[in-house]
């Protein structure tokens, strides 16, 4: 009895995930595969439209002779770049008309035409002329003639779907792309984007975390630009930003802080001198990670605060007594509590502004060395149009993305054993 | 040791007071009016002999007299180093000293003599200081967004700093690129495809969710552990790794520019976080409620709609408000998928105006504040529900 049951609720669990399971494998795990087998392929985005046979149906009426009426079939293979074989071709008539002068790869049996028209090569074009007897009184329609649609059918190869493979997609991702550059950008990015939105993050959770006026008001305002769509933060943040027109050049003009205006996106380095030293620093990049910084802190903030008023306030009224300062006591209790939080914020923000996209394309479309993987992916693929070497960078992302699960998961395992 | 705490006391005070009249400043700056110095030198050389006045009164007499008469002093100060300046600006001025002299009212010599009494006071004041200029920095671009779609273009070329919003050229005027944008940018349409699209992702995530989020959290079956692990991995797989194929395949099936295309792939990114969500609190659920439904002759489905569903309604609207503001926001799968007008989302349009023709940017940002202000109320509104769904869905960003 207890077996029959335990089947029948095996049966009705798979019956309730099975949806789900087929949804999320079809549309993520299958693609992140497909992913390797594209990139050992040379396909371009002109590629991947499917070559079709197509034809174009024209009535004429012939001259002097209206029993007889001309259908011609302009014919053409739509691809400019692949074959098309074993072309075949179906047409509908009304009744009472008969092909005088018929093709010979054609056959016409019952108001039904089919013709065989072979392989068709590329930019292939064809006109086939028929001619028709009528055979009652009745005048054809010529509407009616053209309400029939033809149909045609053929084999292509689907590019995608050969066995031809080259390893050159890799080979270009090593040597054409500047691949060190590349990384060094993308780990550039992510990982001062990632502290920053921490340190800004505690600093926030610090504050919040105290009794103040308009305390609840302020944690929702906090999470504004996290909240907030993308696009229009991006476009924003751009327009403030604008060399000549934009609001943040014009201030500091305007008070005297700069000569003249910086171009803040667009600039890829600017020489600092601090204490008589040239530091050259990365403008474009460090505006994309503020404006990384500020979009994500209160993700950090959120998770802090959570932790924070969770510390038993026991421990500060101790500390109290012994007569701590702020500062010991930010260090020696608050820190030692969130510590864990922020390790794993760490590793998720890592990877996640390690994967991220929108952001730096909408400011600067990856222009004055902004360029990370994800937004090499996009170029690659769609700019350049070369899908084979898209899937190719995204496969070097997953590869590391890879590589940071196993840590995170490790250092999961290893948190979740010590409690 | 007091003249050093004096000394620390009235440096971060000005320091602190300096910097709110920079931020009024500013704001001023804004509605156009011609202010280039933040006079530094002599405001913050004033302020410390103002909070040394105010220590060495302390609490003599009534302390809100004493607060109105520094603020009045620092005012008119104020007034006299910078030119020309309408009084609301010095009333503004007025306002921020009263603010910050109250702050500080309680300070006495006594207060100083304490043990780290100076490093409290910079932490009260980093707090003060913090918030403000958190507020500032966040809310600073969203003011900006929303000023400018009040603008043209023409008086932004002639003075790029004035944002002031002239109320006397009628409502109508005023709301001009919302009309244009509603009228010529057919954004009525796009905001219908973008609210088609996040409500049909939320039901259709709910519909798939619920029922695997169940299975999950309750009942046995082989290869459950594996599924629940994997559901947070695959969670961790970023868009950009999923782009390219889905865009081949999507070509070659004829999905692109469709929303059945695009709700497809939203559901399917949003299902494993919404699975997760679900079945942490599905676990929370007393088992005896089931069992006293499972006496009662119900099965699977009965208990799912009569009891589990009523009690979860809280994750639930969690899990929808999370999957809406996904939906709403993504950017990248409309990008792709979309590249015909009819089709497009709010996001999608925002970017075809910018990168298209030299779209005014008022426009633009009309734009911007039709496609973030829904978000934003709705989030003001249930916050409660979604920052419980943000916390939870937060492994993804």
């Amino acid at each position: 009895m207890s077996t029959k049951l335990a089947k029948i609720e095996k049966r009705t669990a798979y019956l309730l995930i099975l949806p789900s399971v087929l949804l999320v494998f079809s549309i993520i795990l299958f693609p992140i595969f497909s992913n390797i087998w594209i990139s050992f392929k040379n396909v371009e985005l002109k590629d991947l439209r499917i070559p079709e046979p197509r034809a174009k149906k024209l009535v004429k009426s012939i001259k002097d002779n209206p029993n007889k009426i001309k259908i011609i079939y302009k014919l053409r293979n739509s691809s400019l770049t692949q074959e098309i074989t074993n072309v075949k071709f179906k047409d509908k008539y009304p009744d009472n008309i008969k092909p005088i002068n018929l093709d010979k790869r054609c056959e016409f049996k019952q108001k039904l035409l089919q013709c065989e028209l072979g392989n068709w090569p590329k930019k292939y074009r064809e006109n086939l002329e028929i001619v028709f007897q009528n055979t009652s009184n009745q005048e054809i329609s010529k509407k009616k003639l053209k309400s029939y649609k033809p149909k045609l059918s053929g084999k292509s190869q689907n590019i995608l779907l050969t066995y031809e493979f080259t390893l050159n997609n890799f080979k270009k991702v090593i040597k054409d792309i500047a691949f060190i550059d590349l990384l060094s950008t993308t780990f550039y990015y992510t990982f001062f984007g990632t502290i920053g939105a921490i340190v800004f993050g505690i600093l926030a959770a610090q504050m919040v975390n105290q009794k103040f006026f308009g305390r609840t008001f302020m944690r929702s305002v906090l999470l504004f630009p996290y909240v907030a769509p993308v696009v229009a933060l991006a476009y924003t943040w751009e327009l403030l930003l604008d060399p000549t027109s934009g609001t943040l050049n014009n201030l500091l003009i305007n008070y005297q802080i700069i000569d003249g205006p910086i171009n803040l996106l667009g600039q890829k380095y600017v020489t600092l001198n601090i204490l008589g030293l040239d530091f050259k620093l990365r403008l474009a990049l460090t505006t994309v990670i503020i404006f990384e910084i500020w979009r994500y802190f209160p993700l950090a903030f959120l998770f802090i605060l959570a932790r924070l008023q969770a510390v038993p306030k026991e421990l500060y009224e101790a500390a109290d007594v012994d007569g701590a300062n702020p500062i010991q006591k930010f260090l020696n209790i608050t820190l030692p509590q969130i510590l864990a939080v922020i390790s794993i914020l760490f590793m998720i923000r890592f990877i996640w502004n390690f994967n991220k996209f929108e952001d730096i394309f909408l400011l600067t479309g990856g222009a004055s060395g902004t360029r990370t993987l994800p937004i090499n992916v996009y170029q690659q693929g769609f700019s350049i149009g070369d899908i084979g070497m898209g899937s190719a960078v995204s496969i070097v992302i997953v590869v590391f993305l890879l590589i940071f699960m196993f840590i995170y998961f490790k250092l999961l395992g290893k948190r979740a054993d010590e409690n | 040791m007091k003249i050093k705490n004096i000394l620390t006391y009235s440096f971060i005070s000005s320091l602190f007071l300096f910097s709110l009249i920079c931020i009024w400043k500013i704001l001023v700056t804004l509605q156009g009016i011609e202010l280039t110095n933040f006079n530094f030198n002599k405001l913050f050389i004033f302020g410390i002999i103002l909070c040394v006045i105010n220590l060495l009164i302390g609490k003599k007499f009534n302390l809100n007299i004493k607060i109105i008469l520094l603020a009045i002093l620092f005012s008119i100060f104020d007034y006299f180093t910078s030119i020309n300046l309408p009084i609301w600006y010095s009333l503004g001025v007025f306002l921020i000293s009263l603010f910050f002299f109250n702050n500080i009212k309680n300070y006495d010599k006594n207060f100083l003599l304490k043990n780290h009494s100076s490093q409290k006071l910079f932490f009260n004041f980093l707090t003060l200081f913090g918030i403000t200029l958190f507020s500032f920095v966040i809310l600073f671009p969203f003011y900006m967004m929303l000023v400018t779609s009040f603008k043209t273009q023409a008086l932004l070329l002639l003075n790029p700093l004035d944002f002031s919003i002239n109320f006397a050229q009628g409502l109508p005027e005023l709301f001009k690129s919302y009309f244009i944008v509603f009228k010529d940018y057919n954004f009525g349409r796009y905001m219908l495809t973008s609210t088609i699209v996040s409500l049909g992702t939320v039901v259709i995530t709910l519909i798939f969710a619920i029922p695997a989020a169940y299975a999950v959290a309750r009942l046995n079956f082989f290869g459950k552990n594996f599924l629940s692990t994997s559901i947070l991995i695959i969670y961790l797989f970023p868009a950009i790794v999923l782009v390219i194929p889905l865009y081949t395949i999507f070509s070659q099936l004829g999905l692109r520019n469709s929303i059945e295309g695009l709700l497809i792939v939203y559901t399917a990114t949003t299902l494993p976080v919404a699975i997760y969500m679900l079945q942490g609190y599905f676990k929370s659920i007393p088992k005896e409620l089931e069992e006293a439904g499972i006496i009662d002759g119900q099965n699977w489905l009965g208990i799912i709609f009569k009891i589990i569903l009523p009690l979860s309604l809280p994750a639930i609207s969690s899990v929808a408000l999370y999957v809406f503001m996904i939906a709403w926001n993504e950017f990248l799968f409309s990008l792709m998928f979309l590249d015909r007008p009819n089709t497009f989302t709010l996001s999608r349009a925002i970017q075809f105006l910018n990168v298209g023709a030299e779209t005014p940017r008022q426009y633009l940002m009309a734009g911007s504040v039709v496609v973030t202000l829904p978000i934003l109320i709705i989030f003001v509104y249930f916050e409660k529900y979604l920052v419980s769904g943000l916390t939870a869905g937060s492994v993804k960003g």
